[in-house]
């Protein structure tokens, strides 16, 4: 595939994911990644060209880290709701850092039903969070493979085109 | 308020001797994304995971004897909410110290909450910001590191 192609792929794909959709679960949507994505990706450079792809393994390791003790935290006979709140402060921070956008704000939405001790209510948050990291690791891992194989085919990835 | 100077640090360093700065976060996303930060603009960075281990590389722990000879920290960058020992507890443990005092603290918190900035402030912190840390917030920090007097 042509850099320039490449290049002009990569950038609508990364404008696809901060559009606004139009619902969700707790009726409001938003795009997959925000601002601080562009933050991370301005970090990099010829010095440092893993940086992105780097952070972004660290992001997957921790949040499959923490979803996996919240199942189990939530299958618990008696929850601890303030381990579960501490894992969910976990994630929602390390997804803040990373600019993935939705999954911080399920984890906005499910540190108050752990407020409330609502068993329910966090099982149904721990399935939405799923659902959406699902979804934002599959985009990034996309994301970061087609920008290799751009700075593999000699182009370098136009950063100024991002804007929001 | 500290005086924001556009121009390269080597203005008040030695060129070849780069501020160093001590980094306590205990997420490893964090602690990357902020020896980033710091090392693009020019910063030497040593990470720690928590309270406990950043005393112990202070020379401050519990059973240590302070010996300092070597050791060279122009800002220490902590996070507030961290397991064991809080970011408001380790800057009150730098500060009760003789050796470390001096060193500026600023604290990050994910968390805007006034009554925990007050705290920190008074508790004697440079700066408080909230996470996530953008570029912007570099030059800030720029600001906060001290030259070494010897």
């Amino acid at each position: 595939m042509e850099v320039v192609q490449m290049q002009r792929a990569w950038v609508e794909y990364t404008k696809s994911l901060f559009r606004e959709f139009s619902y969700s679960f707790f009726g409001w949507m938003k795009g997959f990644l925000d601002a601080q994505f562009q933050q991370l990706q301005l970090l990099q450079d010829e010095s440092n060209p893993d940086f992105v792809a780097e952070v972004v393994s660290l992001f997957f390791e921790d949040s499959e880290r923490l979803l996996s003790d919240l199942t189990f935290a939530l299958e618990q006979q008696s929850v601890d709701f303030k381990k579960v709140d501490a894992h969910v402060h976990q994630l929602k921070g390390s997804s803040s850092s990373i600019g993935a956008q939705r999954v911080k704000n399920d984890c906005i939405a499910f540190r108050s039903f752990c407020e409330e001790q609502n068993v329910e209510g966090c099982q149904r948050c721990l399935q939405q969070v799923k659902q959406d990291y699902s979804l934002v690791k599959s985009k990034l891992e996309a994301l970061i493979r087609l920008e290799q194989q751009i700075v593999a085919a000699g182009g370098s990835i136009p950063m100024e085109e991002l804007s929001f | 308020m500290a005086s924001s100077s556009s121009s390269l640090p080597s203005m008040e360093f030695d060129i070849d001797e780069k501020p160093h700065v001590l980094a306590v976060d205990d997420s490893s996303i964090d602690r990357k994304v902020i020896e980033r930060l710091l090392t693009n603009s020019t910063c030497r960075v040593t990470t720690a995971e928590n309270g406990k281990r950043a005393l112990e590389y202070l020379g401050l722990a519990d059973g240590q004897h302070p010996n300092h000879g070597d050791l060279k920290v122009n800002m220490i960058i902590t996070d507030y909410s961290m397991p064991g020992m809080t970011g408001y507890e380790l800057l009150k443990r730098i500060k009760e110290s003789p050796n470390m005092k001096e060193i500026p603290v600023v604290v990050v918190s994910s968390e805007n909450i006034p009554t925990r900035i007050n705290q920190c402030m008074e508790g004697g912190a440079q700066e408080f910001l909230l996470k996530p840390l953008q570029l912007s917030d570099a030059k800030k920090l720029r600001c906060h590191i001290k030259k070494l007097n010897n």
